[in-house]
């Protein structure tokens, strides 16, 4: 795995104080990220099995499923993604503040699942730049939890 | 009750429609032609205790001529009966709307406008239902592809207009008076 | 003094909103908080799945029309394999009947755990979604035991049922039954003599049975207006004639009355689910006897040529279905459920359509909100439990 490289080769200029503020930063947006509710069909469900007391992902920070968009920074693409639907995602997606991320739960959004016809998106991708890929068909929250933690993984290694 | 006795019991209440019985694996199938449908509707629902139509859909047999079928279920809860009244349409054809007599026709109707491209003459509201608004062509017609080459639409106009935004915004401000 | 403006107020609600069970749009004119006309826009989740179901082979649209209404995925391919073994003349050996009631009744109480997790979450009493969800896991784990698969096991096959049971089930079904019926008086406890939650559902959103019969509503909302239509009763299928139950009824046709039928409802399932169970031997037939349809066990596969060539063929090019239509409903948690199937036949079905129940509550939901306050739309939709992926297929 590549460390990302904090002093851009300039050890002796780059100053101490502002790898630990990054350090800091992304340790703090990585702890606490509050998904939007976008569930679409199948896999929302296993979404909300995740947020219920068996797999529980308060613990790994999402404590609360935001209900508006501006108040959120994660979004979950749970399930397919037709065609009448993504402008109203990309709208949804345009309404979240920076620092933003999108996890593309479940095989319909990330590459059209079983379904290669006329009214699916291929891929959400197409529509917002997607950070975490979670294959499934709907993928187990044993499965959507290692994605947040990888999307974690992420935004430790990110730069502010 | 088989298909016979419904068309006998059909026939002095629709005067002048043409029904044929058709072969079925699972419950009574009649054919009726599409200027009497409406007719037939209305006296099965108020002499023959019809009283729900579960399913509208249609089938598109191409490259058979009449092309489609529009299969009507209803379903008679005080008799334990069900029926299946069909029609053939022909391509670019018309049928009449059986939402006056079944309330819960109109989206059934709309959806088979939407998918087929049959036109219900008489309907209240026929536009595109499960496709986007502006989308051209009737997906499950069997000309109409699976699989299409075609870019997400990331953007969806405002529906009220720039003109009309700016009225609205002066209208609602607030006067004060003192 | 400045005059009063009174005027109506467009709202837009959905297509993501948390409380419209999916991507369902909402555009309400109200007069301050009276719901003057709500115009829903569905669509936002139509997938096509008719449309490629006709590009499959007939055992390849199993998982397809699982995907439609996705919590109650087995009555979904339940009714689509019996339209289509009506087609094809099959009749099932008792025990595939039996496993497929207790599989059917299970999926209901499924079904009917989420329907009151999420009711509860939107009228407010955020808990309920806890416990129904903490319950659904025991039954997806009997899901997962079947089939290896939490949600959509495609364990129903047309012919019978993918295989046998495996060792455990039993014991794993019958802890569950014992101990569910002691959660339902929990859930009871939270919800039926709540102040609250009656005061926001009784009287509200009220579906008489002509009303539902115009609109084609046939299922727990009918029942809640006083109609005893249940297909179980009225055109039994897969042996359901040989059981003893009840179907739950009420009369005033509001949410609470629709809530009081699915709470009895979920009581019976468990009730026909243990019968079911008890006629269930541990091992026996799992298919019907049709070699074209079922492919043999994979012992004789490696062993026998017949079997090795009857396997092939299968799975290559698939078993030809005579040409015809069947529709044969059965009754699911959200009403009847049923697939109209059209067959040239091929070895791919010519049409394939899914009677949505979801459907058609949602073209009723303008008529019954009328003149009600916003929260009660969301009370009423919680209460018709539609499914988005039913509705738009």
């Amino acid at each position: 795995m590549v460390q990302a490289d904090h002093t851009h080769g300039l050890d002796h200029e780059l100053p101490i104080l502002t790898s630990t503020v990054e350090k800091i930063v992304n340790w703090a947006r990585q702890s606490a990220i509050w998904p939007a509710q976008f569930g679409l069909a199948c896999c929302a469900i296993e979404m909300m099995a995740m947020v219920a007391s068996r797999y529980d992902v308060a613990r790994f920070g999402a404590e609360v499923f935001r209900g508006s968009p501006r108040q959120s920074d994660l979004m979950i693409v749970a399930g397919r993604l037709s065609r009448k639907m993504a402008p109203a995602m990309r709208r949804v997606y345009d309404q979240m503040p920076e620092p933003k991320w999108v996890i593309s739960m479940g095989a319909c959004a990330s590459v059209g699942g079983v379904f290669d016809n006329y009214a699916i998106v291929q891929g959400v991708d197409q529509v917002v730049p997607v950070d975490v890929f979670v294959p499934g068909c709907p993928p187990r929250p044993e499965s959507l939890i290692y994605g947040i933690v990888q999307l974690q993984q992420k935004i430790a290694r990110s730069r502010i | 009750m088989d298909a016979q006795a419904i068309i006998d019991s059909l026939s002095p209440l629709v005067p002048g429609a043409v029904f044929e019985a058709a072969p079925s694996v699972d419950f009574t199938t009649v054919y009726v032609s599409g200027e009497h449908l409406v007719a037939t509707c209305q006296a099965l629902r108020d002499s023959l205790n019809f009283e729900t139509l579960v399913e509208v859909t249609a089938a598109d047999y191409l490259p058979r001529a009449p092309r489609y079928e529009v299969v009507y279920h209803l379903l008679s809860v005080s008799k334990r009966l069900r029926l299946r009244l069909k029609v053939r349409v022909a391509n670019d054809g018309t049928l009449a709307t059986v939402q006056g007599v079944y309330p819960g026709a109109g989206w059934l109707e709309r959806e088979v406008w939407d998918m087929f491209g049959i036109v219900f003459d008489g309907h209240n509201d026929l536009r595109r239902l499960l496709m986007p608004e502006d989308w051209e062509g009737h997906p499950q017609r069997k000309d109409y592809p699976v699989q299409i080459q075609k870019a997400a639409q990331t953007y969806a106009p405002l529906e009220v207009s720039q003109e009309q935004f700016r009225a609205n915004l002066e209208r609602d401000r607030v006067k004060r008076t003192h | 003094m400045s005059e009063i403006r009174t005027e109506t107020m467009t709202v837009n609600m959905g297509p993501q909103h948390p409380s419209t069970h999916g991507v369902l749009r909402l555009v309400m004119e109200l007069d301050g908080e009276v719901v003057q006309s709500v115009i829903p826009t569905i669509g936002y989740l139509h997938t096509g799945i008719e449309k490629t179901a006709e590009q499959k082979k007939w055992q390849q649209v199993i998982p397809l029309v699982e995907r439609m209404d996705y919590l109650a995925a087995q009555s979904n391919s339940l009714s689509y394999a019996l339209s289509v073994e009506k087609l094809l003349g099959l009749e099932m050996p008792q025990r595939v009947k039996d496993i497929r009631v207790l599989i059917a009744e299970l999926q209901r109480i499924a079904s009917h755990l989420i329907w009151i997790g999420t009711h509860g979450l939107e009228i407010g009493a955020v808990s309920m979604l806890f416990y129904a969800v903490r319950e659904r896991e025991l039954l997806l784990n009997i899901n997962e035991l079947i089939a290896g698969f939490r949600f959509f096991p495609s364990y129903i096959r047309i012919g019978g049922l993918r295989e046998d049971l495996p060792r455990g089930f039993h014991a794993q079904v019958t802890e569950f039954l014992d101990r569910f019926p002691a959660k339902i008086d929990e859930f009871e406890g939270l919800l039926t003599k709540n102040d609250v939650y009656r005061r926001r559902t009784e009287g509200v959103g009220v579906i008489s049975k002509e009303h539902a019969y115009a609109w084609g509503l046939v299922g727990p909302i009918a029942r809640a207006g006083g109609s005893d239509y249940d297909v179980r009763k009225y055109f039994p299928y897969s042996g359901y004639e040989t059981y003893d139950f009840k179907v739950p009824t009420a009369t005033e046709g509001d949410v609470y009355a629709r809530y009081r039928v699915r709470v009895a409802e979920m009581r019976e399932s468990v009730k026909l689910a243990r019968e079911a169970l008890s006629r269930i031997s541990p091992t026996g037939a799992w298919a019907c006897d049709d070699t074209r349809v079922v492919p043999p066990p994979k012992d004789k596969v490696y062993s026998e040529m017949e079997a090795l060539i009857q396997h092939f063929l299968i799975y290559s090019q698939g078993f030809t279905v005579p040409a015809g239509e069947a529709y044969v409903p059965v009754e699911g948690p959200r009403g009847e459920h049923g697939c109209y199937v059209v067959s040239d036949g091929s070895n791919r079905p010519w049409r394939v359509k899914m009677r949505a129940p979801s459907f058609m509550a949602i073209q009723a939901l303008p008529t019954v909100v009328q003149g009600g306050l916003i929260a009660d739309v969301v009370a009423v939709i919680g209460s018709t439990d539609v499914v988005m992926g039913d509705c738009d297929r």
